[in-house]
């Protein structure tokens, strides 16, 4: 092996340098899932409750968590719910998934597997035909994240 | 996508009954946070959109994100009150779409 010549030791501080900069995937702030939830409420008031969301406490693999939501509703035309949002707090983009219900759904309830980057709270919110919200939260503790972070 | 997505319908149900669907599509759902072996970073490209309609009204829709995990999968209700089909529809980020339809008996 020959010794480090200058341009050696230049590359090699640059690759340093660039490693060190490489910006990992923003995380969103709390405060961008409250702005999405927002959105979606047109800043209507938020009720906690009726809402049961199903993740594991602890989550091994970010890349694929089961998620469910089930939405405590009649479903009939006087009161049903209507679309439900999914976002995650800790994720580089908090929206996650918005499952939309119409009368022949029969139930207010769907799964599928998300991807949660880190630890965070994963916020549900449901709006009925009525134009009322509710809401449920629930923490997972991730492992290994997803979304490639 | 070569590939044709797997449905779990049921073949018959009664009038009223609400029936339970799952879905599965081989799709990457590329996030456009990750980075290939080269560091450049990969575009995003997902299925943005899935709908389910029966006899061409929609009864369950979802928009997806990018935190919908790789070959998304979905489970859902369906309330059937006639025999019928069933239309299930991903939209891809390039404007593509994927169709199936399956047949449900009503009795």
């Amino acid at each position: 092996m020959r010794a480090l010549t200058r341009r050696d030791a230049l590359v090699l501080w640059a690759g340093t340098a660039a490693a060190l900069v490489d910006p990992r995937p923003v995380r969103a702030t709390p405060s961008e899932a409250e702005a999405a939830i927002a959105e979606f409420t047109g800043g209507k008031p938020v009720e906690p409750g009726r809402i049961a969301i199903g993740l594991p406490e602890i989550a091994e693999n970010g890349n694929t968590v089961e998620l469910s939501i089930a939405v405590e509703s009649p479903m009939t035309p006087a009161d049903h719910v209507t679309d439900v949002l999914v976002v995650g707090d800790g994720n580089p983009n908090p929206r996650v998934a918005t499952f939309h219900f119409t009368m022949m759904s029969g139930r207010a309830q769907a799964a599928t597997r998300i991807r949660l980057a880190a630890t965070q709270n994963v916020i549900v919110v449901a709006g009925t035909g009525d134009g009322r919200f509710f809401t449920a939260r629930k923490e997972v503790k991730v492992t290994i994240g997803g979304c490639g972070g | 996508m070569a590939e044709k997505p797997r449905l779990k319908v049921p073949k018959d149900a009664k009038k009223g009954e609400v029936v339970e669907i799952k879905t599965l599509i081989a799709h990457p759902m590329e996030s456009g946070q990750r980075k290939d072996d080269a560091g450049v970073l990969v575009p995003r490209k997902i299925i943005n959109r899935f709908t389910c309609e029966f006899n061409g009204k929609l009864a369950f829709a979802c928009d997806l994100e990018p935190a919908i995990a790789t070959n998304p999968y979905f489970q859902f209700t369906v309330r059937v009150e006639e025999s019928g089909t069933f239309r299930f529809t991903w939209i891809d980020d390039d404007g593509s779409t994927i169709t199936a339809d399956e047949t449900i008996t009503v009795a």
